[in-house]
């Protein structure tokens, strides 16, 4: 950019002696100024925060005030550091400042991600190389171990079950029941949709609390499966064809098809109307519109909601940890872990589970996000 | 190839007591370009979304040749659509949305592939066909759109306003190209358009609506020349004609100093209701400019000039009586006349133009009714 406008320049005001290249000067004061309010901002709020911690007294002992002190410390001095980090790089060369303003603004945030994710991944894969209280290293004992383990093999393939069929499951019915709401009136579909969206509201918890006493309840004065199929079956634990998972596996999605419902249900709408009617022109029925109409127009949604299910499911733990906690082969790679870690205090095995799931799990998210990236270059 | 006839078709929207189209009789013959024109909310698209099947008959009937369509759904209508936003699908590439409606039919690949060519080299859209339709200019669309349409060889073309979103150079265009290309194919066309232009230019014949209520059909000739109400005759022809409603003394129209003779047949025309006045209309072409003192000449007091090269129109108030001058309209509003002068001898502004209606050229309409009345 800068060059290519100096280069054109150039040649049309020659008179004016050689173009200086660099842009506006340094400005010494002003990058003073940027450095002592960084420096002051910075002093000041550490020792704010360090008042916070150890004069609860200043503060009259009063939490809302120490709380209020602590937003505006926080949100102020954090807004103020960035004004003066901009101050002191704008009166850089403007050369140089143009290149570094954008790494000033970026620097924190990636910095405070690094610290939250990066750190503790790169922790993780350590540890899964220690032994089980992370002393030692053991080399690959804890992945021989596991994958040696019968009980990993079920979950991964547990967790392979509900990746294959609890997204595609939720964006199909949240597309059926998206479809057929918007042919409701307009209070009937708003209240279809607030009823189907309901679910969303309720923890996992509760929710796989609520299946358990009211649905899947082995008493059939109770569970209202039994009670419609007269039998007295202990659903959950019956491992026949994984039937158990499956059964967990409707939990979320009925408690993820109002979220699918929702945007799709926008997409949908978004279609414009007058394509749907050059379908029908174009002799479509019903079924070809939505298919070869519909559907393609609203892809990027459906990918979107796709993969924040997919992220979901990856991540499955409540679930499972309220019906079975993991028996009867029923167990997922989050809860194996959880269990590894915090029942059998094997933080080496613990680490080396996680660190085969995100293997596992990084070609498909890599996969997905080329996938959707390209849906949205088009 | 079909005609294409409107029987007694009555839309009614749901919520609303007063039809959209109300008892809308046409009929339009075999290879006929016929274009519905009127103001916005007249129903126009509405009587096109009927014979579409996109908007339900009320009561009525609508034939494609001898096959009543009312009831039969747009899918097996074998139409095709120009929509006003096109409409095109915006997932596929120029030659699908082409080709779409015949893959639907099931014709094979080869035949869709050389009928979508067949179009496109019509519509100099050849290399277009693997580009997105958001990669394609206004007029580009617009090509595929009535692409799509001309592959598709259906019995009736319908055209929702499809210029009314190009720019006014290639709106002049594409409109002589779409009139061409219908004589070319030769297939019936509705067309519905806001724009009285186009509607004279292009079509073989134009229905005004006005309110839901069918006010004329014709020719653009006849249209022109004969209109049959005071709507029409305001509506067709630009600039606007002027019209104005003056009191009837010894068989005359007294325009201010003026008196515009009629005929006998004329005032045996007015009725009781009419009041002893008359609604008088010229066109501002029709007006000769004429001396003070010549019979029926009168005067206008010039406010502004606008000269477009060929043309001059004066834009001006009646002079001589105040209620004179504020019951006549035309097309820069009330209260206002337009006359076209020669563009090489304009009059200056504020000056005054003593002006007569050309012999034969001036048109009646009952003062009660607005309906036209013998000259």
């Amino acid at each position: 950019m800068t060059a290519a406008s100096a280069t054109t320049t150039e040649p049309t005001a020659p008179a004016r002696g050689p173009v200086r290249r660099g842009g506006a000067p340094a400005r010494p004061l002003r990058l003073m100024v940027g450095l002592v309010g960084l420096a002051v901002v910075a002093w000041l709020a550490v020792n704010i925060f360090l008042s916070l911690a150890y004069y609860p007294g200043w503060y009259g002992n009063s939490r809302v005030l120490m709380a209020l002190v602590g937003v505006v410390a926080g949100l102020g001095g954090a807004a103020l550091l960035f004004y003066f980090v901009n101050v002191f790089i704008e009166s850089l060369p403007q050369r140089l400042s143009q290149g570094l303003i954008p790494y000033a603004f970026l620097i924190p945030a990636f910095g405070l991600i690094s610290l939250m994710l990066l750190y503790p991944a790169v922790q993780t894969i350590n540890y899964a190389f220690a032994n089980r209280d992370s002393t030692a290293y053991v080399g690959l004992d804890n992945f021989r171990s596991i994958f040696t383990d019968g009980s990993f093999w079920v979950a991964l393939t547990n967790n392979a079950l509900w990746l294959i069929i609890v997204p595609v499951l939720t964006v199909a019915v949240g597309l059926f029941v998206a479809l057929f709401t918007d042919r409701l009136s307009a209070s009937g579909e708003k209240f279809a949709k607030s009823l189907i969206f309901l679910p969303m509201a309720i923890s996992f918890v509760a929710a796989s609390t609520i299946w358990r006493e009211l649905i899947y309840n082995p008493n059939p004065n109770l569970g209202a499966l039994n009670a419609i199929l007269g039998t007295s079956n202990d659903w959950l634990r019956m491992d026949q064809g994984r039937l158990n998972s499956l059964l967990m596996m409707v939990i979320l999605i009925w408690m993820q098809a109002g979220f699918a419902m929702i945007l799709l249900s926008g997409a949908i709408k978004g279609v414009p109307e007058d394509t749907l009617e050059a379908a029908r022109l174009d002799g479509a029925n019903e079924r070809q519109v939505f298919l070869q109409v519909i559907v393609p127009q609203i892809r990027g949604t459906i990918l979107t909601v796709y993969i924040t299910v997919v992220i979901l499911v990856l991540k499955v733990f409540d679930i499972i940890y309220v019906l079975t906690n993991g028996q009867s082969d029923s167990n997922v790679i989050a809860l194996m872990f959880f269990q590894e870690l915090f029942t059998a205090g094997n933080a080496g095995r613990a680490a080396a589970i996680v660190v085969v799931l995100l293997l596992l799990v990084l070609p498909i998210l890599v996969y997905q996000v080329r996938t959707f990236r390209k849906e949205q270059g088009r | 190839m079909a005609t294409v006839t409107y029987d007694n078709a009555t839309r009614i929207y749901p919520g609303s007591t007063r039809p959209s189209v109300d008892s809308l009789n046409l009929e339009v013959a075999d290879g006929e370009f016929l274009v519905l024109v009127g103001p916005s909310g007249c129903g126009k698209s509405t009587s096109l979304r009927m014979l579409a099947g996109l908007e339900d008959v009320n009561s009525g009937r609508i034939l494609i040749g001898d096959r009543d369509v009312t009831d039969i759904q747009p899918k097996d209508r074998d139409i095709a659509m120009v929509f006003q936003n096109y409409a095109l699908y915006p997932h596929m590439s120029v030659a699908d949305n082409m080709g779409f409606a015949l893959k639907i039919a099931g014709k094979p690949k080869t035949e869709i592939r050389q009928r979508v060519e067949e179009a496109a080299k019509i519509l100099d859209l050849e290399q277009y066909l693997d580009r997105k339709p958001k990669a394609l200019s206004g007029g580009q669309r617009q090509r595929v759109a009535m692409g799509r349409a001309i592959v598709r060889q259906p019995q009736v073309f319908l055209m929702d306003e499809p210029l009314s979103n190009l720019d006014a150079k290639l709106r002049v265009q594409t409109r002589t190209q779409i009139a061409s290309l219908q004589r070319r194919l030769g297939v019936t066309t509705v067309y519905v358009t806001h724009d009285q232009t186009e509607a004279l230019t292009m079509g073989d014949r134009i229905a005004v609506l006005k309110d839901g209520l069918l006010q004329q059909v014709g020719t653009p000739r006849e249209m022109y020349d004969t209109p049959a109400n005071i709507f029409v005759a305001g509506f067709i022809g630009s600039p606007a004609m002027n019209i104005g409603e003056f009191h009837v003394e010894n068989g005359a129209a007294k325009l201010g100093p003026a008196s515009i003779p009629l005929s006998r047949e004329t005032i045996a025309g007015l009725s009781d209701a009419d009041n002893g006045k008359i609604n008088l209309g010229f066109r501002p072409e029709s007006l000769d400019v004429s001396t003070e003192g010549t019979e029926g000449a009168f005067p206008v007091e010039v406010n502004l000039v606008e000269e477009l090269g060929s043309d001059a129109f004066v834009y001006g108030q009646l002079a001589g009586g105040d209620e004179v001058a504020q019951n006549i309209s035309s097309g820069a509003g009330q209260a206002q006349v337009i006359v076209r002068v020669d563009p090489r001898r304009v009059p200056d502004k504020g000056s005054r133009l003593w002006v007569k209606i050309r012999p034969g050229e001036q048109h009646h309409f009952a003062a009660a009714s607005g309906l036209r009345l013998p000259s």
